[in-house]
């Protein structure tokens, strides 16, 4: 029984979308700017690449790097926040698994920290049904749901 | 089609509350889930199918264990449908004003 020591949250989503499409929603930064609040990351999607995730400002929000990548099925990634006091928890884990379900793909996000009670783990799951719904909206029907821009400030 | 199973699955309160439970602490086993509960742990066992199957639960193993994690992103789906981003900063307004009259965050 060791989960106490961890904070994780397992979000799924179906979107009626190829894996590839996806995939290229995923990582790609002209997708991700449209339905993640105008942050892009930056990262050359291999296995040990630095990644970084980038406030339309310029501004860095979270930085890590590369664990695992087997596009288009599943992507790891070491993730900590860079712009505020929840930098201090350190590293956490977000495993990003994709995978055929009849006409659609299901999206797993996967995220966990080894700090009970992560004040991280808490910021990120608030703010990541609303990027998937956002996702889901553009591959589904090519406009997001909110258009809003966020920044560090 | 998806959305009339997410309805289902919330109509009814034990399986609101077993929501309740895993809100308040997220990636629970059954048995933990049960604790506390007059229901059987079959019955808790069908609800929780029912709201796998409505993508309000998901689950994940972890060694011996199966543990269940509540997953929002159904609800927030229904709720971006009816709610625009204009009315969002009223409506939690309104919720906060709930919560400091009531004292309570949900039921």
């Amino acid at each position: 029984m060791t989960k106490s020591a961890h904070s994780t949250f397992v979000y799924v989503i179906f979107i009626r979308t190829t894996p590839e499409q996806l995939w290229a929603a995923l990582t790609q930064p002209e997708f991700t700017r449209q339905y993640w609040f105008g942050i892009h990351q930056e990262c050359d999607w291999t296995a040990g690449a630095p990644w970084r995730m980038v406030f339309a400002d310029g501004r860095v929000a979270d930085a890590g790097e590369v664990i695992e990548i087997d596009p288009p099925r599943r992507l790891v990634l070491k993730w900590r926040n860079e712009f505020s006091e929840l930098k201090s928890e350190g590293y956490s884990r977000c495993t990003i698994e994709l995978e055929t379900v009849d006409e659609a793909v299901k999206l797993s996000i996967t995220h966990t920290i080894d700090q009970p009670e992560s004040k991280f783990i808490a910021a990120v799951s608030t703010g990541w049904p609303r990027i998937l719904s956002n996702l889901k909206s553009l591959l589904e029907t090519g406009k997001v749901i909110m258009e809003t821009k966020v920044t560090a400030g | 089609m998806h959305e009339d199973a997410v309805f289902r699955a919330l109509a009814d309160a034990s399986r609101r509350r077993l929501l309740d439970r895993l809100h308040a602490k997220t990636g629970q086993t059954l048995g933990e889930l049960c604790q506390g509960l007059e229901m059987t742990r079959q019955a808790v066992a069908k609800h929780l199918s029912i709201l796998e199957t409505a993508n309000l639960v998901s689950c994940r193993r972890q060694g011996r264990e199966k543990l269940h994690f509540i997953n929002p992103v159904p609800i927030n789906e229904i709720a971006e449908r009816w709610i625009g981003k204009f009315e969002r900063p009223r409506l939690n307004a309104l919720l906060d004003l709930k919560r400091t009259l009531e004292g309570n965050d949900h039921d």
